[in-house]
């Protein structure tokens, strides 16, 4: 299919190299070195998208991040990205894109023409909506996502492979257009390690669409002379098609640098990095970041045909297409009468220059007039026409201050309206270090506010739009932030740039070109493209009572696209600040924040995924449990063994089964994963009994005691089991999960409350392995692998530990139980884990000793009614409501941390929730853990909350099911019935009973 | 990302090796028994959260895993100076 709008002059782009792509399903060709908005634009393509809202056919607007309407999906299948702009995809072969807005498609839209959608949507819909019925909101979303197309994710795992680069350098400039190119040069110069990075494919910025002649070569020459100067230093990295897309504290960036999206879907093959994130701690930076171009809002303008004046140009110089036959240029300032010359040039017809002035006479404008061009000077394009491209544009004539139709309106036809009301400055990066952008009057554009950061903002994005003074700004800049970094003396080193550039006369300040009839009833004056927010509906929500930027940002979407109202922004900042009767500087701007352009979750995931997510933390018996087929639960990182099914065995038959071996005769768990703090100094007594709530300073060594400990708040925190090793000397064990919170814990109170205690702390988590062998038979097995300790109960008895040898290895073996059988918890040195381990099973054999896991650890701890900290408790629970005061030491010398707090008001009132066991009238049913619990289950909602369920099973060894729950004042209810309803309308009758199921005298571990 | 500077390791560290640890020179009263509900209550419970100057705790968590001072804005992020526990900070000032 021939490229209608290419032009003889290929400007950057390669005719000879033809490219094959498809939109939408239909197949065009492109040249090497276009975007896909150029090819599109090459091949006379109009409509590439359809509004948000009012599902209005929309055409290419911009060249870049401001574009609001080509939003598309690339590809399909697992590489598939959803929401790209077309101003940023590079063309490759075999691209294949559709619009992401348009059901069922972008020429006859189904929405469009019902036409009712808008009218459902006003300003606000969203607020309006989820307030009232909240209900309807999801048959809503549901509609609004299919109907307006937000873009498909794909469902397939990510096939390409991303990295990131933690990185330092003394001077970052952001942009690598003119002040950021002269900036890194100086500073590069000076010595200074420098980043440049460019989201363009290419570096130049604005130059790379310029007419202009710098140093007597061509604009694309000097860019090129340029980027080899900096390829010579080897202090510079230069980082093309790098977005950096946040500016954070302390001079922390982030950079997306695409790899290898210019070159294909997965064009990596999972082997190549497709996309880099650099995160970069930079001395300096130098913003260098450009300006946009502002569109002027007028009825209908957003017919597909109406484009910024400078893209127009860009098209034309740049990638040699002319998107178009016959031109309307409307603008405010000289700046754009370029755009006139550019497509005069290109040999199409400028059907007039409409400029709000009313009698501009700059160098520019005279150029134009030389060439014949008609100017309407003091006339404003009031109006598009046109259905799915512009056929004509209403043109008036204004009064001075651009607020009023002074006469009759005339139509003019043309196929394509460029606009400008002027530019604005890039300030986002700015303001995302918290800076509070200025406005500034002169230039018709918010600058970058000051900074905390160690940063400048250089040429158009600090409202220096000028070529020469952004030159002389950015090396001056560039030299100063590497005398800062400590390089040079700051001075500039290069000899300026030599161009001669037209003067200009001063632009207007025009937001909302005026319509014969007022916002309200005109024709949509769009502000924002992407959403469809109109200067009628910001006008709207002021007089529907709304004030702050930032609130009306919210109330009419303006700005919440994937552009972030980079087109239209400024534009209803001003819009809402006349309908406020303010100025622009009152009304302020919303912040912007990072991210500046959408950032893919492959970027910022790296390769943090799948198994490198998380680390997984392994005991050293693993691969065993993995040979027997054990099933594994995450405990904080660790894996552990959850059962250990035999042949077709249920979870819950594996779990009975193991549970009542463990009763009946034998059983063994990897308890390795417990924390353990070894505890030394003359003061490790002392410091310990101040962290529990009993005391440890009368502890022989030889003896091992169980302790709580509670935050000041007098609330559990953990608790674990704390062994005598010798004086002065001690092995705390903590939970699984709470090992690392206590060491914090401990080492914050010794080290900011009581310095003057003696006592040192080492985790020896992983030095050991530990394997608790329990059950009646426990001492028959390991007596078979352990000779030098008498094992006798006189001489070994229940919370006694000793030191001897286990299948020859050196062992502490500690008599504690949390099955309330008789245990052995022996530790080695956990590279002898598997080893002892497997001596223990081969041991045990003769008794069936049976391997267990957490779920059965849990039942039988739940039998005796042990209680599990942050599963029975929950940061809000004292001991006593875990009817554990027998745990308080009542006559302690120094108030323990926490001991304050047991006599609050509110720790001692008697409908506090108390830990009890539920037993279920009907045997059979397990009520669901987190179930809530009430009185009267005919009481009518809302119900009195009385408690809820903290652990449940099923338990083989009682031949019924156990709960454990806490209720207001359980344990003065005990025998009382109590109700769970349950999430299908039924509701479970359950008594409260004692927390203790098993052997409630607790003789079996004392044995 | 903050970038902060251990007074134990003398280093510029990033805020990643780090953990905050609220207000700091919250003494423990010394006999915590003798207090009333209310004035046990202030100390656990009330702190000063200002805007702007606010010594506060930090921990080299993945570091030194020693505690230090840090005067902080807490407007603008700005790290004013990092101290050791037991010294006083030379930065003082009221919320602004
Ligand atoms: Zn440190």
């Amino acid at each position: 299919m021939k490229q209608l709008n290419r032009l003889p002059n290929a400007g950057r782009t390669n005719p000879d190299q033809n490219i094959n792509f498809t939109f939408n399903g239909k197949a065009y060709q492109g040249v090497m070195g276009d975007t896909l908005a150029s090819a599109l634009l090459a091949n006379g393509v109009d409509v590439v998208g359809r509004s948000f809202k009012y599902s209005r056919p929309r055409g290419i607007v911009g060249h870049g991040a401001e574009e609001p309407n080509g939003i598309i999906q690339l590809g399909s299948g697992a590489a598939t990205v959803p929401n790209l702009k077309v101003t940023q995809v590079e063309l490759y072969e075999g691209l294949e894109a559709s619009s992401v807005n348009g059901w069922p498609t972008i020429n006859f839209d189904l929405m469009g023409i019902m036409g009712w959608f808008g009218r459902l949507m006003p300003p606000g819909f969203y607020y309006k909506t989820f307030m009232y019925p909240q209900k309807l909101w999801m048959t809503y979303e549901h509609f609004i996502r299919k109907a307006a197309g937000l873009g498909k994710t794909p469902v397939e795992a990510d096939p390409d492979v991303y990295d990131k680069l933690n990185q330092h350098c003394d001077v970052l400039v952001v942009g690598a257009g003119p002040a950021g190119l002269v900036a890194a040069r100086e500073a590069a110069e000076a010595g200074a390690r420098v980043i440049i990075a460019d989201e363009q494919s290419e570096f130049g910025g604005s130059l790379l669409a310029s007419t202009q002649i710098l140093n007597g070569v061509s604009a694309s020459q000097w860019v090129a002379d340029m980027v080899e100067q900096l390829k010579r230093y080897n202090n510079v990295q230069q980082l093309p098609r790098s977005t950096v897309f946040g500016y954070y504290d302390h001079n922390f960036l982030t950079i997306l640098e695409k790899r290898t999206d210019h070159l294909g879907l997965s064009a990596g093959k999972g082997q190549r990095v497709r996309q880099r994130l650099h995160r970069v701690r930079a001395k300096q930076v130098v913003l260098a970041t450009g300006a946009f171009e502002r569109p002027l809002v007028f009825a209908h303008n957003d017919i597909p045909g109406v484009m910024q004046a400078s893209s127009v140009s860009t098209y034309v110089n740049r990638y040699g297409v002319a998107p178009g036959s016959k031109l309307i240029l409307a603008t405010t300032n000289d700046n754009a009468y370029q755009t006139a010359i550019d497509w005069h040039t290109a040999g199409r017809d400028v059907v007039a220059v409409v400029d709000s002035r009313q009698s501009p006479n700059g160098e520019l404008v005279e150029q134009v007039r030389a060439l014949g061009i008609q100017i309407a000077v003091g006339h404003g394009v009031i109006e598009a026409k046109g259905g799915k491209r512009v056929r004509a544009a209403m043109v008036a004539p204004l009064n001075e201050s651009g607020s009023a139709i002074t006469g009759e309106v005339k139509r003019l036809p043309c196929d394509l309206i460029a606009t400008s009301g002027g530019w604005s400055a890039a300030i986002h990066l700015s303001s995302h270090t918290g800076a509070k952008p200025v406005w500034d009057e002169s230039i018709v554009s918010f600058r970058p506010g000051d900074s905390k950061q160690q940063e400048c903002s250089v040429g158009a994005c600090n409202g220096t739009f000028g070529l020469r003074d952004g030159l002389i700004e950015g090396a001056t800049a560039g030299a100063k932030a590497a005398q800062l970094a400590g390089f040079g003396l700051g001075a500039v080193q290069f000899s300026p740039v030599e161009l001669v550039e037209l003067t200009q006369e001063p632009q207007q300040a025009l937001f909302l070109v005026p319509h014969s009839r007022p916002p309200s009833r005109a024709p949509s004056q769009f502000v924002d493209l992407q959403l469809d927010v109109s200067a009628g509906g910001i006008e709207l929500a002021v007089r529907e009572g709304f004030e702050s930027v930032e609130h009306v940002k919210r109330y009419t979407a303006l700005g919440f696209g994937t552009d972030q109202g980079k087109l239209g922004n400024i534009n209803g900042m001003a819009i809402l600040a006349n309908a406020l009767n303010q100025s622009i500087s009152e009304t302020g701007t919303t912040i912007f924040r990072p991210s500046y352009t959408p950032t893919t979750f492959g970027a910022i995931a790296g390769r943090d995924v799948g198994e490198l997510f998380d680390p997984e933390r392994y005991t050293s018996a693993h691969r065993w449990h993995v040979e027997q087929g054990a099933k594994f639960e995450d405990v904080g990182q660790w894996k552990r063994p959850w059962y250990f099914p035999k042949v077709n065995e249920t979870l819950d038959q594996a779990v009975n089964r193991e549970c009542l071996a463990v009763r009946n005769s034998v059983g063994i768990l990897d308890a390795s994963t417990l924390g353990k703090i070894d505890i030394q100094g003359p003061d490790a007594a002392e410091f310990i009994t101040r962290m529990y709530t009993n005391s440890y300073l009368k502890l022989a060594a030889g003896k091992c005691r169980y302790g709580v400990m509670l935050k000041e708040d007098g609330m559990i925190f953990d608790d674990g089991v704390c062994a005598c090793l010798s004086e002065n000397h001690y092995l705390m064990f903590t939970t699984t999960g709470g090992a690392a919170g206590v060491l914090a814990w401990l080492e914050l109170w010794q080290q900011t409350e009581w310095p003057e205690l003696q006592v040192y702390f080492t985790s020896v988590t992983d030095h050991w392995a530990t394997a608790t062998v329990t059950g009646p038979n426990a001492r028959k097995v390991v007596a078979k692998v352990c000779q030098d300790i008498d094992l006798t109960p006189d001489q070994f008895g229940f919370m006694d530990w000793r030191d001897g040898t286990v299948a020859g290895v050196a062992a502490r073996v500690f008599r504690i139980s949390f099955t309330g059988e008789l245990s052995f918890e022996i530790n080695v040195p956990a590279n002898y884990g598997r080893y002892v381990w497997e001596a223990l099973i081969e041991a045990g054999k003769e008794f069936d000793i049976t391997p267990y896991g957490t779920e059965t650890m849990h039942v039988l701890r739940a039998e005796k009614g042990f209680i599990i900290v942050g599963q029975d408790t929950d940061g809000s629970m004292t001991p006593a409501d875990m009817n554990m005061d027998w745990i308080v030491g009542k006559n302690k010398a120094f108030s323990f941390i926490g001991q304050r707090s047991l006599s609050r008001s509110d720790t001692l009132r008697d409908n506090r929730k108390q830990l009890v066991g539920l037993k279920t009238i009907d045997p059979n049913i397990v009520l669901p853990e987190g179930a809530q619990i009430v009185s009267d289950p005919k009481q009518p909602i809302p119900m009195s909350m009385q408690g809820h369920v903290t652990s449940s099973y099923y338990s083989a060894n009682m031949g019924h099911s156990i709960a454990l729950a806490v209720v207001k004042g359980g344990l003065n209810r005990l025998g009382d019935t109590v109700y769970c309803p349950a999430a299908d309308g039924a509701t479970v009758p359950a008594q409260i009973v004692s927390s203790v199921f098993y052997d409630p005298k607790g003789e079996r571990q004392n044995v | 990302m903050l970038q902060i500077y251990c007074p134990h390791c003398q280093e510029l560290r990033s805020e990643e090796e780090f953990s905050c640890g609220g207000e700091a020179h919250i003494a423990r009263p010394l006999a915590p028994e003798t207090l009333t509900d209310e004035e046990w209550g202030d100390y656990l419970f009330f702190r000063k959260n200002p805007r702007g100057i606010h010594h506060e705790m930090w921990y080299h968590v993945t570091g030194c895993r020693r505690y230090f001072n840090a005067t902080r804005n807490t407007v603008t992020y700005e790290i004013l100076e990092t101290y050791k526990v037991g010294t006083q900070p030379s930065i003082v000032g009221e919320g602004v």
